[in-house]
């Protein structure tokens, strides 16, 4: 037996995990769940069970806007060709000591 | 204070525990979806641990040389001290939500106030169990709400199970004659019917579910009186300490 | 492992494919680069990711059922927590891996359909049943033995949702052999009848965790593709006998003996030599005809129908939830 076709599929939820005060989210994986509610408690059971999160943010899938790895060449800026925001570029006379 | 009373009221607590945490066990392969598979057996893991826990305390309080294997394993049903509500079959995935909203709204005020008691082991359990109640409460209410105000199949199986295990709902809150002899150590398990009640209304009202008369209510548990589910239960759990005594695993 | 019946033996099925394309792809691969969801990839890159990595999550999902089938008659509190916990953690690999294919444009509920009906398989040996405790003990010992083998190369495959889930599996799964040895050393060194129950593990499952890595190198041609794209980093063979050097002594300090009489060191190779193995007899459990195959598929199929007014009753109350949000705004 198939899934009803009128049963709509539960959504997927991206998740990100802060395991420590100090550190930033990072994304760990996904979840399936009907709302934000069940996706934190699937989050928290799945991806929390050895002691990993301080904080969980839930995303649903679809809010998620991803840039399009053909876009690489326009969107990330290839830096080597702005020295001037290096720090190395300046010289610091060391009487100055360290800047 | 009989050493008895404190026995006996440790060795109950540890069985409403381990039978649930059993029961929950039950569920492994056969939950709805996959991330509920993981849900369940967390929360048979707090109940197992926490048995665990009890049994080793109320081992030592015997002093008999019994260890939490030999409580468990080698007690027949009239042994056994659990509320009749946790030894109740999982039946369907509503029914088995509905008995964890009823249990676990008392167990959530339960801990903590048994975090207070005058017993410092009894305490430090209670702690750390009172997290986890909080959490199993939490995923109770959500599930009961989502699939009281879901579709109409949901909410009859839903009220089906609320319905069905109503009448093990009093025993909750009736105090044993062993707590009556542990004033300080012991939870006024009447005072808690209260906040249960409100709790409990305040989840029943959002899933747009009834709330069943209060009828006739089981009772006996604490004095090893039990339903016929029991036997059965520990019969398959018990099975190779039985067959195999004294051996180590 | 997780392949068994689904690589034709030829070249990439995607005929469209640019050959510069598939060049630049190949130079990326070759210099150990990742391949994220987004990247172009041959056809047939994806397609036989989608199938290897599904594949794996279903016998995780399958996996539960032989142990999960003695967590209610453990024989003690550790036991039991430590196999609830284990066949927990099985399942939520199933998770982290139908969530790596998602990735590449799959629906979880696609490929659960996929197991049910029989179009996509699980790993044989778990078609095999868990008739005693010491099944439990040999499962962890030999069949998550020969699993870790095969998974601690795949946190280095090149698509990077796949070594990443596999990565957060290796973690995990530390645990999971040694639950199962331990329970095999306690009765190993436990009384007779415990030492016999270990034995007739033993003789049960050796056989097929051997098998568990697939055919023989020389059956298997449609490798080199897989090889190629570094989606399999090492070959049937190589694992497999990595797998007897490691297990041989292991069983030899439990004093159990291995069912296999032709089973021998080899001073000049410094390996260990086995009898011959029956691959007909593996094709055709693969295929259907092993003891628990039908039974396995019926119990998925049965959680996955008497959840559906579940998950019917979930999407229906945020159906509610969001019309009332409207509504009020």
């Amino acid at each position: 037996m198939t899934e009803a076709p009128n049963t709509p599929r539960l959504p997927l939820w991206e998740v990100f995990i802060r395991p420590r005060n100090g550190l930033a989210h990072r994304h760990v994986g996904a979840v399936h769940a009907a709302d934000a509610e069940m996706a934190m408690l699937a989050a928290r059971d799945v991806y929390t069970r050895r002691g990993e999160g301080r904080s969980i943010w839930v995303v649903e899938a679809r809010h998620l806007h991803a840039s399009d790895p053909d876009d690489k060449a326009a969107l990330f800026d290839p830096a080597d060709d702005k020295v001037y925001r290096q720090p190395t570029h300046y010289h610091v006379p060391e009487e100055v000591g360290d800047m | 204070m009989s050493e008895g009373a404190l026995f006996r009221y440790v060795l109950g607590l540890a069985d409403d525990q381990l039978v649930l945490g059993h029961r929950l066990g039950e569920w492994v392969g056969k939950a709805p979806m996959l991330e509920e598979e993981l849900a369940l057996a967390n929360i048979a893991l707090d109940l197992i641990g926490q048995a665990r826990l009890l049994y080793q305390y109320a081992a030592e309080i015997e002093g008999a040389g019994r260890g939490e294997d030999d409580l468990a394993y080698r007690r027949d049903e009239r042994a056994y001290l659990n509320l009749q509500l946790v030894e109740q079959p999982n039946g369907d995935f509503g029914q088995t939500i509905a008995r964890q909203l009823l249990y676990a709204g008392m167990t959530q005020a339960f801990w903590p106030a048994l975090a207070g008691s005058a017993d410092a082991r009894l305490a430090g359990v209670a702690a750390k169990a009172a997290k986890e109640s909080a959490y199993h409460f939490r995923h109770a209410a959500l599930w009961t709400v989502r699939l009281g105000d879901g579709t109409a199949e949901s909410r009859a199986r839903m009220q089906t199970g609320v319905d069905a295990l109503w009448e093990f709902t009093g025993e909750l809150f009736a105090p044993s004659d062993d707590e009556a002899d542990l004033a300080g150590v012991a939870v006024d398990r009447a005072a808690l019917k209260v906040g249960w009640d409100a709790a409990i209304d305040r989840v029943l009202a959002e899933a747009t579910l009834a709330r069943p008369a209060d009828d006739w209510m089981a009772s006996g548990g604490r004095q090893g009186l039990h339903g016929e589910h029991l036997g059965h239960m520990l019969a398959e759990m018990q099975f190779l300490q039985r067959a195999y005594p004294g051996l180590a695993w | 492992m997780y392949s068994q019946g689904l690589i034709r033996p030829g070249g990439p099925d995607g005929g469209e494919d640019d050959a510069d394309a598939l060049a630049r792809f190949q130079a990326r691969i070759d210099a150990e680069e990742k391949i994220e969801p987004g990247d172009w990839m041959p056809a047939a890159y994806r397609k036989t990711l989608i199938r290897q990595i599904s594949q794996h999550a279903h016998s995780e999902i399958v996996g539960m059922q032989p142990e999960g089938n003695w967590i209610t008659r453990a024989p003690t509190l550790r036991r039991k927590a430590a196999l609830i916990a284990k066949v927990q953690d099985e399942g939520g690999h199933g998770l982290y891996l139908y969530a790596a294919a998602e990735t590449l444009g799959i629906a979880r509920e696609e490929m659960e359909e996929q197991l049910l009906t029989g179009a996509a398989k699980y790993s044989s040996i778990f078609n095999y049943p868990t008739l005693t405790w010491a099944d439990v003990g040999a499962i962890g010992w030999l069949v998550d033995g020969a699993a870790i083998m095969n998974q601690i190369p795949l946190c280095r495959c090149s698509f990077g949702p796949y070594a990443r889930a596999m990565i957060r599996v290796c973690k995990e799964e530390s645990f999971h052999q040694r639950q199962g040895y331990e329970v095999m050393t306690a009765l190993a060194k436990g009384s007779p009848a415990q030492k016999a129950m270990a034995q007739d593990a033993l003789d049960r499952w050796w056989t097929p965790s051997v098998m568990m890595f697939g055919p023989p190198d020389s059956d298997s041609t449609h490798s080199d593709q897989s090889m190629a794209w570094k989606i399999k980093r090492f070959t049937n063979d190589s694992l497999r006998q990595r797998f007897i050097d490691a297990t041989v002594p292991q069983a030899e300090y439990l004093g159990l003996r291995i069912p296999d009489p032709d089973l021998r060191w080899n001073a000049e190779t410094g390996h260990y030599d086995i009898g011959p193995l029956d691959w007909d007899d593996f094709w055709r459990v693969v295929k259907g005809g092993g003891p628990m195959n039908r039974q396995r598929i019926a119990n998925r199929r049965r959680a996955h129908d008497d959840g559906q007014w579940v998950r019917a009753a979930a999407a229906a109350h945020a159906a509610k939830r969001a019309a009332r949000r409207e509504a009020a705004e």
